[in-house]
């Protein structure tokens, strides 16, 4: 053809390493699907033990029963307690981290200077970074004794401690993710409210905040799910007490505090007090997915609203 | 008025988080720096709390990581060089896509699940160190192909184009033009997602790791425990002296990060100067 | 609207020496009925049109005229850009490059591109140009390789400017340097074709007039596409012109005879600056 050929032995080598590009590519994408097989994987163990666990227990009595005690003598398997306990702490942790992550998150987009932002990110992702085991010492053993002093009928292990230190340490996801958010908002949309005299709280939390909304939700929706799936906390110090109760003071049990501490016992393999575990992770991760997927969603019409 | 009133908030919940911090890492310093020593690290579990040490903890970690390493990072960055420069608009791709942005959110403690079925039982690995890395690396996958992905598009499409002009394949483009260039990216990735990993303790535990050994771990297959779990058990007992030794743990575990942390940035800056004549 | 003239060949004089030491490897180009596609809407309309060796051939037009859009057609750079479709058949030397089984990869060696905005890579002077050396596993020996890359660097007029730094980054190079430097990693391959999509556009006037004068030296031996939105340029450099409007040829000729009598309205509107 046109222009110089190569001398034949390169062309042979080059032929050879073209044939190699459609293998390179395959082992590429079989890596890819790896994370696929992942989550069939997550499925397919969490579905065969829980179809197990159903085999003996029934689907009404999980649901809806109100005591937890599956490793009595005279076991009872109604899920509601750690499922409360887990609702309780979450809840909890989200009256800490969102209006104060929120709120951080208006400052640093809105107010802040670039110095006082180059400080405060870094730090915020210190405290995203902290292992969750090191929280739960920092629960039980300095935020409730500090707790008691002004509540005295705390109770040492309880759901309002860790609470407040999941709500810490969420707090930089809530902040970074609905800084995100508004920062994809316009600027132009922000000189307009400027321009007709309005304040820079008025400009942030009735301009800024509502176009951000899809957003900001999607950063909300992401902590909760964070917030359900926590574990180390509250398995350090909210209790092993299932419990299905309203008040922060006494030891009640998550759903993942639940795991652990089965995980921890002897508990043999293939029993029914085993198969629990999956049960309630199967609840856990149905929970968690429906409310990542929603977050994925918003975030996704977030972007077309903007972009 | 209410516009100053609203930022002084604000500026004082910034504080307060902060505060919180400056909090908890003095505590930690306070309780657990007497007991932090020498023979401490070197040391292995006992039941008398003074006379304790974290090796074995910390020589599981070690190995354990190696382990999620020594998987997650090859399958990682070849998963996020095809979703981002060979099959980035395919449903197929999409579909991965979303797949990934949702195991990355998943709770660590459903992937100690996912480990205790398929490697522990299914795959009979055992409760070792194999299954305990196995476990870590299905865990940092997502965040390290997220990270990867990032990294890879950052490096200018003019770049792939000078290359693909010249006669390259894609294969050749991406290996000696786009890898390079997205390199000090891809690193920094890794080490932060492994230094996630270290600290995880919930999927570990479910696996089967032991919480009180008195060995370090000798191989692969070995029963083991890693430095975050050792600390759990100090902190769940009822004597003060183990709730020293937690702390001591602690600050342990802070350092190792720490450096992680310190490496990762490092090596980022170092890498980028080359990049950048 | 789509009247074509095929140009007479203009015949340059070249010093016989020089004739024999170096192999002919220029070519013709041939587009038949190009039609170009972005997903659903059409770039180019049935393009018809044929390019002489030893020539420089510019295509002229407004911005999104398809210009560049038919530059990248011929060395199948567009195949890179998902959802696009070629109808009709591009021959370089009487061979089809959109026929199936085409080695792409290949192509892009025999025909050679330089960008708008040079892109150095982030490597050194001397592996930049090495770079297309290495990958087509053209040469064998260091030495080999290390002379073809002088040669690529005096072709491209840069030797001397950078023969005692040759380790150091491309990019610490100026503008017009940088341009020069992707010209020689583009010469250093031995292409045959050499595409320039408005290679001096991002220079400064000096620069820009080193460029010119390099272009008229490799037209010698190489055939040379230029596409520019500067008119004086291309009535400065080219021997043949294509006035390009809306995805279509509106008008291909000698340059003398597009800009001082072209046989279309529309392109004495454009060359007039009636509208730009």
């Amino acid at each position: 053809m046109i222009g110089e050929a190569q001398p034949a032995a390169a062309r042979r080598r080059r032929i050879g390493a073209m044939g190699a590009e459609p293998a390179i590519e395959w082992a590429l994408f079989l890596c890819a699907l790896l994370s696929v097989a992942t989550t069939i994987g997550i499925i397919v163990v969490l579905a065969s033990e829980t179809w197990a666990f159903f085999g003996r227990v029934a689907l009404t009595e999980f649901l809806t029963g109100t005591e937890w005690t599956p490793l009595f003598a005279a076991p009872r398997f109604g899920v509601l307690p750690v499922v409360a306990g887990t609702a309780l702490v979450s809840s909890i942790a989200m009256a800490v981290a969102l209006p104060a992550g929120l709120l951080s998150a208006i400052y640093l987009s809105e107010y802040a200077s670039a110095p006082l932002r180059r400080t405060v990110k870094p730090v915020l992702e210190v405290l995203a970074g902290i292992p969750t085991v090191v929280y739960g010492y920092f629960a039980l053993l300095f935020v409730t004794p500090l707790l008691q002093r002004v509540i005295p009928e705390l109770s040492g292990f309880n759901a309002l401690g860790p609470g407040i230190v999941m709500g810490i340490m969420i707090l930089p996801l809530v902040s970074s993710l609905a800084e995100d958010a508004m920062r994809g908002v316009p600027v132009g949309l922000r000189e307009g409210s400027y321009a007709l005299g309005a304040t820079k709280m008025q400009t942030s939390l009735r301009v800024v905040v509502p176009a951000a909304f899809s957003g900001i939700t999607a950063a909300f929706i992401l902590a909760v799910s964070r917030a359900l799936g926590e574990t180390m906390i509250v398995a350090i110090a909210a209790g092993q007490q299932p419990r299905l109760t309203l008040d922060p003071t006494v030891p009640i049990e998550t759903m993942t505090a639940y795991i652990v501490q089965v995980s921890l016992g002897d508990t043999p393999q293939g029993t029914l007090e085993y198969r629990t575990i999956f049960a309630v992770g199967t609840l856990l991760f149905a929970g968690t997915f429906i409310l990542n997927l929603a977050s994925a969603w918003l975030r996704e019409r977030y972007r077309e609203e903007y972009a | 008025m209410k516009d100053f009133a609203f930022r002084v908030l604000s500026l004082l919940v910034l504080y307060l988080a902060l505060a919180a911090l400056a909090a908890l890492l003095i505590d930690v310093a306070v309780d657990g720096s007497s007991r932090l020593s020498w023979d401490f690290i070197r040391g292995f579990p006992s039941r008398r709390a003074s006379a304790a040490g974290i090796w074995p903890a910390l020589a599981g970690s070690i190995l354990v990581i190696g382990v999620t390493a020594a998987l997650a990072v090859p399958v990682g960055v070849a998963a996020a060089i095809y979703l981002e420069e060979y099959g980035s608009r395919s449903r197929l791709a999409r579909i991965i896509e979303l797949n990934i942005t949702n195991l990355a959110a998943v709770p660590s403690i459903i992937y100690g699940l996912l480990g205790l079925g398929l490697f522990v039982r299914m795959m009979a690995l055992g409760r070792s160190v194999l299954a305990g890395g196995a476990t870590l690396a299905l865990l940092a996958l997502p965040v390290i192909i997220l990270s990867t992905r990032e990294a890879l598009r950052a490096v200018p499409k003019s770049l792939r184009e000078g290359s693909y002009a010249l006669g390259a394949t894609r294969w050749q483009t991406i290996w000696h033009q786009v890898l390079p260039v997205a390199m000090p990216g891809i690193l920094t990735g890794i080490i932060l997602a492994l230094s996630r990993a270290i600290g995880e303790t919930a999927p570990l535990i479910t696996i089967g790791a032991v919480t009180f050994v008195s060995f370090a771990p000798d191989g692969l297959w070995s029963p083991f425990t890693v430095l975050p779990i050792q600390i759990f058990n100090w902190v769940s007992r009822p004597q003060p002296e183990f709730q020293v030794n937690a702390a001591a743990g602690i600050i342990v575990l802070l350092a190792v990060l720490l450096t992680m942390n310190g490496v990762a940035v490092v090596l980022r800056d170092r890498l980028q100067k080359r990049t950048q004549a | 609207m789509s009247s074509i003239v095929r140009p007479a060949v203009s015949v340059n004089v070249r010093p016989a020496a020089e004739e024999e030491s170096r192999p002919e490897r220029t070519a013709t180009i041939a587009a038949d009925r190009l039609n170009f596609y972005y997903g659903a809407k059409r770039a180019l309309h049935d393009i018809t049109l044929g390019i002489q060796p030893h020539v420089v051939t510019a295509f002229i037009g407004p911005s999104g005229c398809g210009k560049s859009t038919f530059l990248r057609t011929l060395n199948r750079m567009n195949d890179i850009i998902p959802g696009t479709r070629v109808e009709g058949r591009v021959a370089i030397d009487g061979q089809n490059i959109y026929a199936p089984g085409v080695d792409v990869v290949d192509l892009r060696r025999r025909v050679g591109m330089v960008f708008q905005k040079s892109n150095p890579f982030p490597k050194s002077i001397f592996d930049n140009v090495a770079y297309g050396l290495r990958i087509n596993d053209m040469v064998r020996t260091t030495s080999d390789l290390a002379a073809r890359v002088e040669e690529s660097l005096r072709q491209a007029a840069l030797w001397d400017e950078v023969k005692d730094r040759l380790h150091e980054s491309a990019l610490a190079l100026s503008g017009g340097q940088q341009q020069r430097l992707c010209i020689a990693r583009a010469l250093a391959v031995r292409p045959a074709i050499l595409l320039m999509d408005e290679p001096a556009s991002a220079l400064d006037p000096i620069a820009t007039q080193r460029i010119e004068e390099l272009i008229y030296d490799l037209k010698r031996s190489y055939t040379i596409v230029i596409v520019t939105h500067n008119m004086q340029q291309a009535a400065r450099v080219s021997d043949d012109t294509a006035f390009f409007w809306l995805g279509r040829l509106v008008e291909f000729d000698r340059t003398d005879r597009i800009f001082t009598a072209p046989a279309e309205k529309l392109t004495e509107d454009y060359v007039t600056g009636r509208f730009g």
